[in-house]
């Protein structure tokens, strides 16, 4: 009754599990809380593009560090979770996208991702399946994709060898401090930690209220489709330059498009609702890149909840004026960066030094530092 | 397009709700992927397939029918509809592409679906849903290759095995999961509406005056053969459809049709997330309905076997009453107008239960029955998943429906779980040893059925589609 873990973390996705999972492997007696099953909210319903063409410039050395584990995931991991590591392109169909897509190009590479330009007919002999209207496209061997519906089983094993002590389906409702530690409230009863990690993904903002902390979380709806299995019409990941899109077709032939097209919903009711014009403009831009996909019929679309902070960097590193408090997440193609980000955290917590730097949330609890000087 | 009302579905629920709420002063769009209305009853013959035969559900289709084409009701059929959104909006794939509507007010009827619970050879050719084969026989005037055994339970057995006898078919055999003695419990029950029961006689009759055997308390073991069915092995049963390992039977067949009951598909109500309960007599998860048929949300509807497997008849009643409701919320209908024409169908509705509760006691899922799928048949027949794998996942710590389908992709193939959902969950939950309803329910998510990508695409230029603004960089 009175056993006081090392470090509960509260929230199972892929933030809170790989935080887990590392501080356990490095000696802490950890409790893991989830109000669900693990990976079951935007880690587990995501789109499982694994893409430098799509991450912002600051993120570009931490994605590239986190492709190299998810491409290595059965070694760290243990467990499979679907990841195939293919090309990728990023299209420009008019003057404006080339435009567009050879300036954010130019700064990804500069950030250490190998992209390069290449033009419509090049993009077509990397992907057959390309519709001939491509100007260009950003090129970039280092891409691919996971299955993102695997991710909850593939860190439950992996947890559970750990040691973890996983606790799904118990919400936290709140958290006292006192006695050199925090008491997690839930219904099931209370649990004792020496240090908590919040890493609920868009509830961050709610959890860190426990500790009186006012951090706004943007909750951003996205909209996902896919079709019935069809014989293969692709064989990388395709984006657009304006970055909505996401496509790319699974060893068993169903095809996932998405791209952040916005859906209906908020941190409350979960994603509610897909708007018919948006899904069929998600669709209209897929078949306009792969003009085969037309064949495939739409099998379910539907919206998971994705967090963004105000500079739309993540929410990394220690909560201030909280000792031994940490908060991991809002991070932008958080299921590419998330395993890698959320190492350093642990590091962190170990006591040891991370080899790249965490993003303070410092930054954000300062008053609004006036339009456009964002880091 | 705007109206007040949107009707989705013209079975007996539907079309009924939609002459309602019409005679009462409503604009009203009725939606249907049929041709014509009808649904799965009163299925209307498709044009060249005329069935010379005469029946009493043909009678009643084509008063319906006849009906809706003489009401002001907005007819849409051959539209299948897979966008329903709040306020509300139904977008539907017809002739000319995706259409849509908005109205205030939706009533849902979109029916059942039929459920079979697998057996070894299941998913052969050959093999087909006794539902099913009422489409054929219905609106194709088709008839299973022969010879035909036809199993499961419920009515449409009778109804079946007869169709098939007058088609000019060969039954070797019906094979029913009730004993003789379930059926004469139910007959007083049945005898709550005499034309009916004339009706399932005369099919009896039929069927006995063929020779036909019938054996009661019997299921299907397996189905042998190579590329197709070619026999069927049948054992007998306990009340709760598990084999009792008494003597196996088998039959040279030319098809198996096979059935155990309808699911209502509910699917509307669930897209709302609409309060639900689970219902082990109606069927599976049931919206919580008042007694006109409104749900938990404000102006949706919902009536017939999609919302509860009650039979056609109280389809009628129920789709009624949620036509006179959406016109009396809509302020068309004053009190005591909308009492005058509500009363008789509460009353004729209340007069039925015990019909209705016969009925859908008769195809309810049995615990045995699913106790007795074998590990290594295919539950999931989109997918692919065993019985075994969905044990499988269990173990490995899986506790909700939505999470077996991570873990296995059981129910995310292009029927959605609309076949296999309640037969894995009942699986899922006797793995873990609770109850049914701990499993929860399977998330509806649109479209409402699979439609080509092409389909919804329309005509369009690259420069028509709303790119939203870049993400930051
Ligand atoms: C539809 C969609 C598509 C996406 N596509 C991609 C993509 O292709 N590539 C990419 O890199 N990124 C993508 N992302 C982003 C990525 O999925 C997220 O950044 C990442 O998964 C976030 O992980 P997380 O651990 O921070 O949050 P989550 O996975 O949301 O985890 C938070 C957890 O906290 C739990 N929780 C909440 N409240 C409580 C409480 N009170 N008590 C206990 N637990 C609680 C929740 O149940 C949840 O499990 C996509 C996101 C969405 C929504
Ligand atoms: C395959 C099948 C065969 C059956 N045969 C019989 C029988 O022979 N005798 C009997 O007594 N009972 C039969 N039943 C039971 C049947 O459920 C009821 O008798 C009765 O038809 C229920 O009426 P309803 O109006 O609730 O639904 P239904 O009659 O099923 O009507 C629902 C209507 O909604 C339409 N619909 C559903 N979804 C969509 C969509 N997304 N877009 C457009 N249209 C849609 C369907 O096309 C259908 O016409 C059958 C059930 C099934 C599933």
């Amino acid at each position: 009754m009175t056993r006081v873990h090392d470090l509960a973390v509260v929230g199972g996705g892929v933030h809170g599990a790989t935080a887990a999972l590392f501080c356990a492997r490095g000696g802490m007696d950890v409790a893991l809380l989830d109000r669900g099953p693990l990976c079951r909210e935007a880690s587990g319903v995501n789109a499982g593009t694994l893409t430098m063409q799509m991450t912002r410039v600051a993120l570009i050395p931490y994605a590239l560090r986190a492709h190299a584990m998810w491409a290595s995931a059965s070694e760290w991991l243990g467990h499979d979770v679907g990841v195939v590591v293919c090309d990728g392109l990023s299209l420009a169909f008019t003057e404006q996208e080339a435009e567009i897509l050879t300036y954010r190009a130019g700064k990804r590479r500069e950030a250490g991702a190998p992209i390069r330009i290449v033009d419509g007919r090049e993009a077509k002999r990397i992907e057959p399946g390309l519709s001939d209207e491509v100007l260009i496209a950003g090129h970039c061997e280092v891409d691919g994709y996971a299955n993102a519906y695997l991710t909850g089983l593939a860190y439950r094993r992996a947890l559970i060898e750990a040691g973890v002590a996983l606790h799904e389906n118990r919400a936290v409702e709140g958290v006292d401090q006192g006695d050199g530690g925090f008491t997690l409230r839930t219904a099931q009863g209370p649990l004792r930690a020496r240090r908590i990690l919040l890493a609920g993904g868009v509830w961050i903002e709610p959890m860190l209220a426990w500790l009186g902390v006012d951090l706004p979380i943007k909750t951003l709806i996205n909209q996902l489709a896919v079709t019935e299995r069809v014989a293969p019409v692709m064989q990388t990941v395709i984006g657009v330059a304006s970055g909505l899109l996401s496509l790319k077709q699974y060893p068993h032939g169903t095809v996932v498009i998405g791209g952040g097209w916005q859906a209906v919903g908020d941190r409350e009711r979960g994603g509610v609702e897909l708007l018919p014009e948006r899904l069929v403009g998600n669709v209209r831009l897929a078949c306009h890149a792969v003009p085969a996909l037309g064949h495939a019929r739409l099998a379910r679309a539907w919206a998971g909840l994705e967090a963004e902070t105000r500079d739309a960097l993540p929410a990394a590193g220690p909560v201030p004026g909280v000792n031994e408090a940490y908060v991991c997440g809002s991070v932008h193609s958080g299921y590419t960066s998330g395993p890698y980000i959320a190492r350093l955290l642990a590091d962190r917590i170990l006591g040891r030094e991370p080899d790249l730097p965490l993003f303070p949330i410092d930054r954000l609890l300062a008053p609004d530092p006036s339009e456009g000087t964002a880091p | 397009m705007k109206s007040d009302l949107i009707v989705l579905g013209g079975g007996p629920a539907g079309g009924n709700a939609a002459l309602a709420a019409a005679a009462a002063g409503l604009s009203v769009v009725l939606f249907d992927e049929q041709p014509a209305a009808g649904g799965q009853v009163w299925r209307a013959p498709w044009a060249g397939k005329a069935d010379p035969h005469d029946s009493p559900e043909r009678r009643e289709g084509d008063a319906l029918r006849d009906a809706l084409a003489s009401s002001p009701v907005d007819l849409r059929f051959g539209r299948r509809v897979w966008s329903v959104g709040r306020a509300f909006r139904v977008d539907a794939l017809g002739p000319d592409g995706n259409e849509w509507v908005e109205a205030p007010r939706l009533i849902a009827a979109t029916g059942a679906h039929e459920r079979v619970v697998p057996f070894p050879g299941w998913t052969l050719p050959g093999v087909i849903g006794l539902a099913a084969a009422t489409v054929l026989l219905k609106s194709h005037a088709a008839r299973p290759a022969g010879p035909v055994v036809v199993a499961g339970c419920g009515p449409l057995l009778a109804a079946v095995a007869a169709g098939i006898l007058k088609a000019g078919g060969d039954v070797a055999a019906v094979v029913d999961l009730a004993s003789a003695r379930d059926w004469l419990v139910a007959v007083p029950h049945l005898a709550s509406r005499p034309s009916l029961l004339a009706q399932g006689l005369g099919w009896t009759l039929k069927i006995a005056g063929r020779g036909v055997p019938v054996l009661f308390r019997h299921a299907v073991r397996r189905v042998e053969g190579a590329e197709r069915a070619e026999r069927v092995v049948i054992a007998p049963v306990d009340e709760t459809g598990a084999f009792t390992g008494g003597s196996e039977r088998s039959f040279e067949i030319g098809s198996l049709v096979v059935g155990h009951g309808l699911v209502p598909g509910g699917e509307v109500p669930r897209l709302f997330r609409a309060k639900t309960r689970f219902d082990r007599l109606r069927g599976g998860h049931v919206p919580e309905l008042d007694a006109d048929g409104r749900t938990s949300i404000a102006g949706l509807y919902a009536a017939g076997d999609g919302v509860g497997i009650k039979g056609a008849a109280a389809a009628v009643l129920n789709g009624t009453l949620a036509g006179l409701a959406a016109a009396r919320d809509a302020g068309r209908l004053s009190e005591s107008e909308w009492r005058k024409r509500a009363e008789p169908a509460r009353t004729a509705a209340a007069g039925l239960a015990p019909f209705s509760d016969a009925i859908a006691g008769l195809m309810a899922l049995r615990a045995g029955q699913v106790a007795s799928v074998p590990a290594e048949t295919v539950v999931c027949r989109c997918e692919d998943v065993t019985r075994g794998e969905i044990e499988a996942a269990a173990v490995a710590g899986a506790t909700e429906v939505n999470q077996l389908k991570h873990f296995t992709r059981c129910g995310m193939g292009p029927c959605q779980g609309r076949m296999c959902g309640e037969t894995a969950a009942e699986i899922l939950a006797r793995s873990l040893g609770v109850e049914r309803e701990a499993v929860g329910q399977w998330t509806a998510r649109p479209p409402l059925r699979p439609v080509p990508l092409a389909d919804l695409l329309g005509r369009f230029d690259y420069s028509d589609i709303p790119i939203p603004k870049p993400a930051p960089l």
